[in-house]
């Protein structure tokens, strides 16, 4: 989508241009405060990074096993999280389910759950003694914990939320009489939802993805709870760079660190323009 | 499962605020306060092999000094050694061995002597009932049971690799523990079949645990230092609880949880 250049854009333009003009030092004050606190952590970081020592670190086998398997686990949870939260954003927002709002504050529960929590419960549930987990391994002799699937559950269990939660908005402003006039013209609800509603949220979905996503790529506490962490199978980059700061190992810290801030700003600034928009 | 290194940190981050650490009731009025100067708040950065036993040497230092509030937090030795190093606000360092303790004096957090207070050594546990039939080190090899190791860094973590060198076994760990605690949750969760772990956290777990007898363990032996950090800011607090944990009452209480003599 292309914005529009209108008149009332320019105006406000013009008054927030006459505004810069008198900002009260109350309002400057706490936003460089605010503004020091987001960004010196990531200046100090970058004031931190063993240059010379950075390709060595980087093509350590740790760092490079984090790495594949960070970026592979954020892509199939970010899957998991569209092919099964986009139906439940939809079925949340366009049913008269009963209970739905129940269910709405539920979904998202995560979402300010701490993660490690999160972690807890998903070890209760699916471990090997847990509600779940104990009937899955007595019968199918499948025991998630301690997988790479494990860390798939655990970033879904806190990414996926997000994506409901902006399908869902994305959703309930889009314009239903599209949906009825596909209904009246003899689709069926399948074929509304795949050639009407979901080009009309895509947006909403591509931000839902990336939030996921970004979501997924930082995830720790959960993982390391659920999942635990073994170099290649579970331990992502966050994990990684625990231990590393645990172990002493600072510059592989620092080197794992820049490589998320790489990567997540990479992903964002080239996403930029639609997330911008659909936000 | 975490929720020892949980309350590590809760109490931790509320050292700012003197409200958390031994938080019972004095046992009794039994114990008059011997010296009156002592007073204040004493961060304690401990091992968390010592989880239990620190614990409950706060509680009585708590009773026995009525103006000290002693304020534990508890994690692996080679975490809170960083921590140190990285301007943690704490008075008093106990580790699991002796090379984490030296990385503190090399970063200019320790001066001078560390006293060595116990001695630990690993035991193979097992949950209750032993669901993955372990009989000894070697089974920590079979790729189909669930194994956890403590990370290498971690002084269990590094007494475990002794161990299994010394018995000629290549384990195939699924987890690496931040922790022993951690390991020792997955045991008793029953969600790992084996682990190597204290005798002293196999111990404090009860019926949840079993230990199997493993021979080299006697001869891998972590001695644990406590020592006094160069910017404690409580430095007569500090010397009470180094006292306590070297003296009569602390070393009681260690060999009751199962700590070997220094």
């Amino acid at each position: 989508m292309r914005a529009s250049w209108s008149p009332d854009r320019q105006v406000n333009r013009r008054l927030a241009g006459r505004a810069d003009a008198r900002v009260p030092v109350g309002l400057v004050i706490p936003s460089v405060v605010g503004l020091g606190l987001l960004l010196l952590p990531l200046a100090g970081l970058v004031a931190r990074v063993p240059w010379s020592r950075l390709g060595q670190i980087l093509s350590s086998p740790a760092v490079l096993s984090a790495l594949r398997l960070s970026l592979m686990t954020a892509a199939i949870t970010t899957a998991v999280c569209v092919i099964c939260g986009v139906p439940l954003a939809w079925l949340l927002a366009r049913t008269e389910l009963p209970g739905r709002s129940l269910l709405r504050g539920l979904v998202t529960v995560p979402l300010v759950l701490p993660p490690v929590i999160g972690g807890v419960a998903l070890l209760v549930t699916f471990g090997r003694r847990g509600l779940l987990g104990e009937w899955l391994y007595e019968t199918f002799g499948i025991s998630l914990p301690f997988t790479t699937t494990a860390v798939v559950m655990a970033q879904s269990f806190v990414a996926m939320p997000f994506l409901v939660v902006a399908v869902e908005g994305a959703l309930r402003t889009a314009d239903r009489r599209f949906e009825d006039v596909a209904a009246t013209l003899g689709a069926s609800g399948w074929t509304t939802f795949r050639r009407v509603t979901l080009p009309a949220v895509a947006p909403g979905v591509l931000a839902g993805a990336v939030l996921s996503w970004a979501r997924a790529l930082g995830e720790f506490g959960a993982t390391i709870t659920f999942a635990g962490t073994f170099p290649g199978t579970t331990r992502t980059m966050p994990p990684a760079a625990y231990a590393a700061i645990n172990s002493g190992d600072v510059q592989t810290a620092i080197v794992l660190s820049l490589l998320m801030i790489v990567v997540s700003v990479t992903v964002l600034v080239a996403l930029r323009d639609r997330w911008v928009r659909s936000g | 499962m975490n929720s020892v290194r949980v309350l590590a940190v809760a109490c931790f981050s509320a050292v700012a605020l003197s409200s958390c650490g031994a938080d019972s009731e004095p046992t009794g009025e039994t114990a008059p306060a011997p010296t009156t100067s002592v007073s204040g708040t004493v961060t304690v950065l401990a091992a968390a092999s010592l989880t239990e036993s620190f614990e409950q040497l706060g509680e009585q230092l708590t009773a026995e000094y009525p103006g000290l509030e002693v304020v534990l937090s508890f994690g692996p030795s080679s975490g809170l050694v960083e921590q140190v190093l990285a301007g943690a606000p704490a008075d008093v360092l106990a580790t699991a061995d002796t090379r984490t303790m030296g990385n503190a004096v090399t970063g200019g957090a320790v001066e001078g002597e560390w006293e060595v207070f116990a001695r630990n050594t690993l035991t193979l546990a097992v949950p209750a009932g032993n669901p993955g039939e372990v009989t000894g080190l070697a089974d920590l090899a079979k790729p189909e049971l669930r194994v956890a190791i403590c990370e290498p860094e971690v002084p269990c973590g590094a007494a475990s690799e002794r161990l299994l060198t010394a018995a000629g076994v290549t384990a195939a760990p699924d987890t690496l523990t931040t922790d022993v605690k951690e390991a020792t949750s997955l045991v008793s969760l029953g969600e790992a079949d084996a682990a190597l772990i204290y005798r002293t956290d196999a111990a404090a777990e009860g019926a949840a645990v079993e230990s199997i007898e493993v021979p080299e363990a006697e001869e891998v032996v972590n001695d644990y230092p406590v020592a006094i950090l160069v910017h404690a800011p409580n430095p007569d607090g500090a010397q009470v609880v180094v006292d306590a944990i070297t003296g009569e009452s602390g070393q009681a209480i260690l060999a009751d949880a199962g700590f070997l003599e220094p």
